[in-house]
């Protein structure tokens, strides 16, 4: 059953920070990842301190829902192509902010729980 | 619906099946390798990792492809690294007491993640 729930989470999680990004758009910043990293980080930190991370809504929200909406691998890809194409201190600034940002909504996710 | 909706419904599908595909990846990681709440988070690292290494070794071999890159960048490879685990492990292990492991852990994961999707670009232009 939690196997289900984590699959239907994915299923929406991962086609909405797609849409989400393709709705930003091409930029010269990661702007729609950004995006759904702290999105994604808020409702997780929401999700784990208010729902009983052995249940299924947990599974569904948390480890399904948030876990394939947010991404490191897109966001580890597209600092190192910002580096390489020389732009050093915006990959250098992906990185802080989307940290910053990253940690702000965990903790207010954490507060509103 | 116009060619452009259908499109784009498809390849929201396509990044659905592998979405589920990497989520359900990472699941089984967890459940299989768990950590507990106040130690260094080893097996999403290793998640994070991994996912980095191989999504700089995919783009350069499938590019854009209108299947293949949504299938497992977008899909696989997104739902099976995660950041809102990262951030809410780090607050977590600074509220059991931790705040060393929490900063090595953040610091930790960012290098070697960044230094993976890196190298796997790196080397995969090298075999090619």
């Amino acid at each position: 059953m939690t196997v289900l729930l984590v699959a239907l989470g994915a299923a929406f999680g991962a086609p909405a920070r797609y849409l989400v990004d393709r709705a930003v758009g091409p930029r010269r910043f990661p702007y729609g990842t950004m995006i759904v990293n702290v999105a994604g980080s808020f409702v997780l930190g929401w999700a784990a301190t208010a729902l009983d991370t052995k249940s299924g809504a947990y599974a569904l929200v948390g480890t399904g829902f948030c876990g394939a909406l947010t991404t490191y691998s897109t966001f580890g890809y597209e600092t190192v192509r910002l580096a390489e194409s020389g732009e050093h201190g915006k990959a250098l600034l992906n990185v802080i902010v989307s940290i910053a940002l990253g940690s702000a909504g965990a903790y207010l996710g954490f507060l509103a729980a | 619906m116009n060619p452009g909706t259908r499109m784009l419904a498809r390849t929201c599908g396509v990044v659905a099946i592998g979405g589920v595909a990497g989520a359900l990846a990472r699941y089984g990681l967890g459940v299989l390798i768990p950590t507990r709440p106040d130690a260094f988070p080893w097996t999403t690292f290793a998640i994070n990792v991994l996912g980095c290494l191989a999504l700089g070794a995919l783009v350069p071999l499938v590019g854009t492809h209108a299947v293949l890159r949504p299938l497992l960048g977008t899909g696989v490879l997104g739902g099976f690294t995660t950041f809102s685990t990262y951030m809410v492990d780090i607050q977590r292990l600074v509220r059991h007491g931790e705040p060393e492991l929490a900063a090595a852990y953040l610091a930790g994961t960012a290098i070697l993640a960044l230094s993976a999707a890196y190298l796997g670009g790196f080397l995969m232009r090298r075999l090619r």
